[in-house]
């Protein structure tokens, strides 16, 4: 009697945080609302956007499996490559350029992964970088493929599903990747809430317990791995399609070390921070940029180590009061 | 190829007294500081307005780049490094990160983004040939202090009541602290020297590698490749290393130029997978 209503206590407590929270329902209804609300913003929302699934996939291996990235633009990169390439020389539609950027992503993921499975924290942080800027000086030398360093030009895509053609306002193009990272995001949510994703966190939090406990560790870090660098070629692709140009920017050093500084800002492991962090440092970027374009790499410097030493918590805190705020709305009574 | 091989030592050389300081902070507080580059380039601008606006020779500007590195690597490790040392490894990438940008873009905001000059004295420049072989006479001035250095290092790592403290504390700082090593005060003292000779490196390397704004960002990956396929606890281990990486590199970019910095990465990367404990690791249960 008292096991079974343990594992049901259990049971109930897992299918609980599957359950959509309301402040996760107001995220998304703004995310939309934004669209009409900000009619003249859609070029930023879209990166915002982009910016949010390349750190939502960071998110998968770095929240969830403890893997620490420094080079996870090389999949960025891969599939912006990848699917530029593809709507230059195959077909035009943006989906089917969405597939090969995420499936190319995924496929360097998986040959990669080997290597993030030994050694240390540390070791990872340098074979990963080793990987990013190896794949950077690639696209540079292989300047017939790519265009070198005046990048790849010339992309001309499609209309999504054949109806919405592209637009300079940006509309489509915002909405086009909103749905993609909604799409993608529900389905990570679905993951990391399924037993496999909770193998993850017991790696995670202990590695050693989880391979005692049964845990194939290897191939649980493989495939989240390899899922983590097709999203993060998903965000990629959109990249280039959205923007109709790939430069060797996208596999630059920087884009990597943003992209922590996205995730410290929002919190990594419960999926929304890489989308709320995207907000923030779109936002960030756009006022910095706006009073001192040059050294605005300062800033972000000096919010990083800000961030570190102290402010996170700070500002984590005050998130978790609003969410939870919200959600005592939703349920109509404080808990 | 000899003149090649002369080249890769001497640039071999800058390498290890570049990352020899952050071998043994990464070594003693387990702290992984990517800011390390950052203190070069403070020696290097040091160096350079030393000698442009103090008019001091190039000999005088050296030490003053050691000390004024030094300086700034006590008070900082004081002032915002202590704090991290029991944060993550990622907290700590973070953090360093985030230095090594504000490095960046204050360099560039003080200095201007061009690249810096020096110049050598005249006994310093040129080049002279023994038996056919090229030998730059900075390169060769390179190599005999960067030796003596490191013999030094070696020396006081290995027979001074200061290195075996030292050598106590990266083997396990705990017990080191029981038994009375003021393992803190070890600590910044060590990081005072390594900092500052990552400027004297970088004064050095104004010649070979050059100087801007943007030289911790682009030197970063060099020095973790020699600490991390030299390990943490050793002299010889990173000096090896960087002999290794500069050899490979120069020949690298003399002998297939197409290739670039690819030949680097690449080595780092097989190194990484055949030896993840480092080339010259000790076996550590």
């Amino acid at each position: 009697m008292k096991a079974d209503s343990i594992e049901a206590r259990v049971q109930s407590s897992l299918y609980g945080a599957r359950r959509w929270h309301p402040a996760e329902i107001v995220f998304w209804v703004l995310a939309l609302a934004a669209f009409f609300l900000l009619p003249r913003q859609l070029l930023i929302l879209n990166e915002i956007a982009i910016l949010g699934l390349f750190a939502l996939s960071l998110d998968l291996i770095l929240g969830y499996a403890g893997i620490v990235s420094l080079g996870h633009a090389a999949f960025f990169g891969f599939g912006a490559y990848a699917a530029g390439l593809f709507a230059k020389h195959a077909s035009a539609d943006p989906l089917a350029g969405l597939a090969v950027g995420m499936g190319a992503a995924g496929l360097l993921g998986l040959l990669t992964s080997p290597l993030i499975l030994r050694g240390s924290d540390l070791t990872r942080l340098m074979v990963t970088l080793g990987v990013a800027l190896i794949l950077g000086e690639l696209a540079n030398s292989l300047g017939w493929l790519t265009g070198g360093a005046d990048g790849l030009q010339g992309i001309v895509m499609g209309p999504v599903l054949g109806l919405f053609e592209f637009d300079i306002f940006g509309s489509v193009a915002y909405l086009y990747s909103l749905a993609v990272l909604f799409v993608l995001f529900v389905l990570a949510r679905r993951i990391t809430g399924s037993p496999f994703g909770l193998s993850l966190r017991a790696i995670r939090d202990n590695p050693l317990r989880a391979s005692a406990s049964g845990v194939p560790l290897h191939w649980r870090l493989v495939a989240v791995y390899t899922l983590a660098a097709a999203y993060a070629g998903a965000a990629g692709a959109l990249l280039a399609q959205t923007t109709q140009f790939v430069s060797l920017d996208v596999l630059a050093f920087h884009r990597s070390a943003d992209l922590m500084l996205v995730l410290i800002i929002g919190g990594a492991g419960y999926l929304y921070g890489g989308l709320i962090g995207a907000v923030a440092f779109k936002l960030l970027q756009d006022v910095i940029a706006s009073f001192t374009p040059q050294y605005w790499m300062f800033w972000i410097g000096l919010f990083l180590v800000l961030f570190v030493l102290g402010g996170r918590e700070l500002i984590h805190g005050g998130i978790k009061a609003v969410v939870g705020r919200i959600g005592s709305l939703g349920r109509g009574a404080p808990t | 190829m000899l003149t090649i091989l002369f080249d890769g030592i001497a640039y071999g050389m800058i390498l290890f007294v570049l990352a020899c300081g952050l071998s043994v902070t990464m070594g003693l507080m387990n702290f992984i500081n990517l800011a390390h580059g950052a203190f070069a380039m403070f020696g290097g601008y040091v160096t350079v307005l030393a000698m442009q606006r103090l008019g001091l020779p190039f000999l005088m500007a050296l030490p003053a780049a050691f000390i004024a590195a030094a300086l700034a690597g006590l008070v900082l490790e004081r002032l915002v490094y202590r704090p991290m040392y029991a944060k993550s490894h990622l907290d700590q990438v973070m953090f360093s990160i985030g230095l090594v940008f504000m490095a960046v873009a204050g360099a560039d905001y003080l200095m201007g983004s061009s690249q810096q000059f020096v110049h050598l004295p005249a006994w310093l420049s040129g080049r002279f040939d023994v038996a056919g072989i090229g030998v730059g006479r900075y390169r060769l001035f390179i190599i005999v202090l960067c030796g003596a250095l490191a013999f030094a290092m070696q020396w006081g790592f290995t027979r001074t009541r200061f290195g075996s403290r030292l050598r106590a504390a990266v083997d396990d700082a705990r017990v080191a602290r029981g038994l009375g090593i003021p393992v803190n005060r070890l600590f910044a003292l060590t990081f005072a020297v390594g900092s500052g000779l990552a400027g004297l490196g970088g004064a050095l390397g104004i010649e070979l590698m050059g100087l801007d704004p943007t030289f911790p960002l682009k030197f970063m990956i060099y020095f973790l490749i020699v600490v991390t396929v030299g390990g943490t606890s050793t002299i010889s281990g990173p000096f090896f290393a960087a002999m290794l990486l500069g050899v490979a590199d120069v020949a690298g970019k003399y002998l297939v130029p197409q290739l670039g910095a690819f030949i680097i990465y690449a080595l780092m990367v097989v190194l990484l997978i055949t030896r993840p404990h480092g080339l010259f690791a000790r076996g550590r249960a």
